[in-house]
């Protein structure tokens, strides 16, 4: 051991009291940093998963209320044309040469799948009540590489579905409301009055109460019967991308290629987002000021001892240590600091997130949670580390070399 | 006689409250194994030379050399490592760092300089301890001792790296008139039986009468004494 660590650590040890206060400060820092950090990135990763159940990463359909040219601006494109009031055309929401669409999208090297689509309104009779809800047509085992329905699968398989023109597999939230279990069979009415005796093979939950209480999946030709319209009747086309960020780039390309509506995750779900950036706000501005008050404590208990150890430094430096080595001793009594409690931070972190991630939590039929969702991600911890140590060796840095300038002659004559 | 320390023409200046001549070209030879005894009345200027020549106060006139080598307009870095490695200081208030052992406080310089192995320096400080005579107290906080034992610990300490001269501010000032013998015998002993060189700055007329060397300084000016042998 050095002589200088030596010096540091005698004097860390010799006011144990004052250390441990010190360290205190950067130990309830961080430790509420971790805490924090880990509920909220848990929250966002939470919203980030629910949201990507409930929509895929490019979505295109055909977008039949979308703003389209008046009559009159198009016989006179050159006047001042004002129509009131527009209401949209009678259009069918049907994708025109959609397979052919698919095919094209399949061969996008960054696209990693596509699953066609077709869904309806439809009502659920339940007795003499009609429930409202939504069934989509789709092949289940292509929508389950974009959603990965089966980890979802409360009961049944998806291989029945594919196999059974007329079964169904509908959310829990639904298949509560209809008091039905797999098995059972349910009636179904279209908006068009098309009426169908469907059998359900099995219940799904993603987590979310507007898809949960209201969805249903069946094959693709199913609603299309449903619908009364032909095999080449899609509505909608989901597509899966290598990378999820890239979405935003490639759905305007798409939209594009084919005229229809090519809407990326984020754009769907924008207002979901924002919850997200204002957590990741509040999280880091309270834990930076919660480690700068760590910071200002550990500057305060420095300059103290600095100023209660001029005799010790002036004699120090009268016996040869020079001014870096006196800066030394007192950077090193930060950074001890600093890292001790930045440790029992973690500790104390780890505790208070683990503690939060078993706290009850009811998120009633808007999401499927029974209890907070902690992310456990070391980063967070690493960045916690790094971060307290960076505080106290900032904070720590002006009193050591008000230190390391101390001039050994006025201390001495001075008595 | 071989000249431990040379000053040639030091002057020094203080600026607050005005401008006012505080050393006034000194020379002062020092010789190997001499017991000097710097005097003077308060205010003549006898410690701010002492500090000149601890090379602690770099801010002077002339030129200063202890152990042949010239130390002025050296940066601090080499100074304090000179300081390590040839000077041992006393102060009149002892100085020791108290959370430390008197064992400690008189290896910390050995430490600094890196010179030899931590066993080896215990064991030199422990016979540094044992020729002061307090070896018996080694293991105690220094905070726990006497003024005098603390004194002469102090002592062992500017001792532990065998520096080429040992500074005293004092030495005895803080002590009982038993303490001021013993420390002074023990000073004498070291001139004498191990050729240290010492330079002192007291009051006291008894302890200057009894070292083989008194330097009497008045107004900045040596006005006894500077001559070799006087």
């Amino acid at each position: 051991m050095t002589p200088v660590f030596e010096i540091a650590w005698t004097h860390l040890v010799s006011k144990p009291k004052q250390t441990i206060v010190a360290m205190l400060g950067v130990t309830f820092g961080i430790g509420m940093f971790i805490a924090l950090v880990s509920l909220m990135t848990g929250l966002n990763q939470f919203t980030e998963d629910v949201t990507m159940t409930s929509s895929p990463d490019i979505h295109i359909y055909h977008d039949i209320t979308e703003e389209r040219t008046t009559i009159l601006d198009e016989v006179n494109p050159a006047g001042i044309n004002r129509v009131h009031h527009q209401k949209p055309k009678a259009e069918t929401t049907k994708l025109r040469n959609a397979l052919q669409m698919v095919s094209i999208i399949r061969n996008d090297p960054r696209v990693s799948g596509v699953a066609p689509t077709l869904s309806s309104q439809v009502f659920y009779n339940f007795g003499p009540v009609q429930l409202n809800g939504q069934i989509l047509g789709v092949d289940i085992l292509e929508e389950d590489k974009l959603f990965d329905i089966r980890s979802r699968l409360k009961s049944g398989r998806l291989e029945d579905l594919k196999s059974n023109p007329d079964g169904i597999l509908v959310g829990t939230g639904l298949a509560r409301k209809l008091n039905a279990v797999t098995g059972d069979r349910v009636v179904i009415t279209t908006p068009q009055g098309y009426t169908m005796t469907l059998k359900i093979l099995g219940t799904f939950q993603m987590g979310i109460g507007v898809v949960d209480n209201v969805r249903a999946y069946a094959n693709i030709s199913t609603v299309q019967t449903i619908l009364q319209k032909d095999q080449t009747y899609i509505t909608d086309i989901n597509i899966k991308v290598h990378n999820r960020q890239q979405a935003k780039i490639i759905a305007p390309e798409f939209q594009a290629m084919f005229g229809y509506k090519a809407e990326d995750w984020e754009t769907a779900n924008a207002t979901f987002l924002t919850g997200v950036t204002i957590r990741n706000i509040i999280t880091w501005s309270v834990s930076v000021t919660l480690l700068i008050v760590a910071g200002f404590g550990i500057y305060n208990i420095l300059t103290m001892t600095i100023y209660n150890k001029m005799k010790d430094i002036a004699i120090l430096k009268a016996m040869g240590f020079a001014g870096k080595d006196v800066r030394m001793i007192f950077m090193i009594q930060s950074v001890v600091i600093g890292f001790a409690g930045g440790l029992m931070g973690l500790l104390i972190g780890y505790v208070l997130s683990w503690l939060i991630s078993k706290a009850p939590f009811d998120g009633g039929d808007i999401v499927s949670l029974d209890h907070f969702p902690v992310n456990f991600d070391p980063k967070y911890y690493l960045i916690g580390i790094v971060f307290g140590v960076l505080t106290t060796a900032f904070a720590g840095f002006t009193p050591s070399r008000k230190a390391a300038r101390v001039d050994p002659i006025e201390i001495i004559r001075g008595q | 006689m071989e000249p431990v320390l040379l000053t040639r023409k030091i002057s020094k200046y203080f600026y607050e409250p005005e401008k006012f001549q505080v050393l006034k070209e000194i020379d002062l030879t020092v010789n190997k194994g001499e017991f000097m005894c710097l005097m003077g009345k308060s205010g003549c200027g006898k410690s701010t030379l002492m500090y000149v020549l601890s090379t602690m106060d770099t801010d002077f006139d002339g030129e200063l050399e202890i152990a042949g080598q010239s130390l002025t307009g050296r940066d601090q870095n080499f100074l304090s490592a000179f300081r390590n490695k040839h000077i041992g200081f006393i102060f009149q208030f002892h100085y020791l760092l108290p959370e430390f052992t008197a064992l400690q406080n008189v290896m910390l310089p050995a430490q600094k300089l890196g010179k030899y192995s931590k066993e080896e320096i215990e064991s030199r400080a422990i016979d540094k301890l044992r020729i002061l005579g307090v070896s018996d107290q080694a293991l105690k906080l220094s905070s726990k001792l006497s003024g005098g034992q603390q004194q002469r610990v102090a002592i062992a300490r500017a001792l532990i790296n065998d520096p080429d001269i040992i500074m005293g501010d004092e030495p005895t000032g803080n002590l009982d008139s038993y303490n001021s013998n013993l420390v002074f015998d023990i000073l004498h002993e070291l001139t004498h039986t191990y050729r240290q060189t010492i330079i002192a700055v007291t009051h006291d007329e008894d302890f200057a009468k009894r070292s083989d060397r008194v330097v009497e300084m008045s107004d900045g000016r040596i006005v006894r004494g500077d001559s070799e042998n006087a």
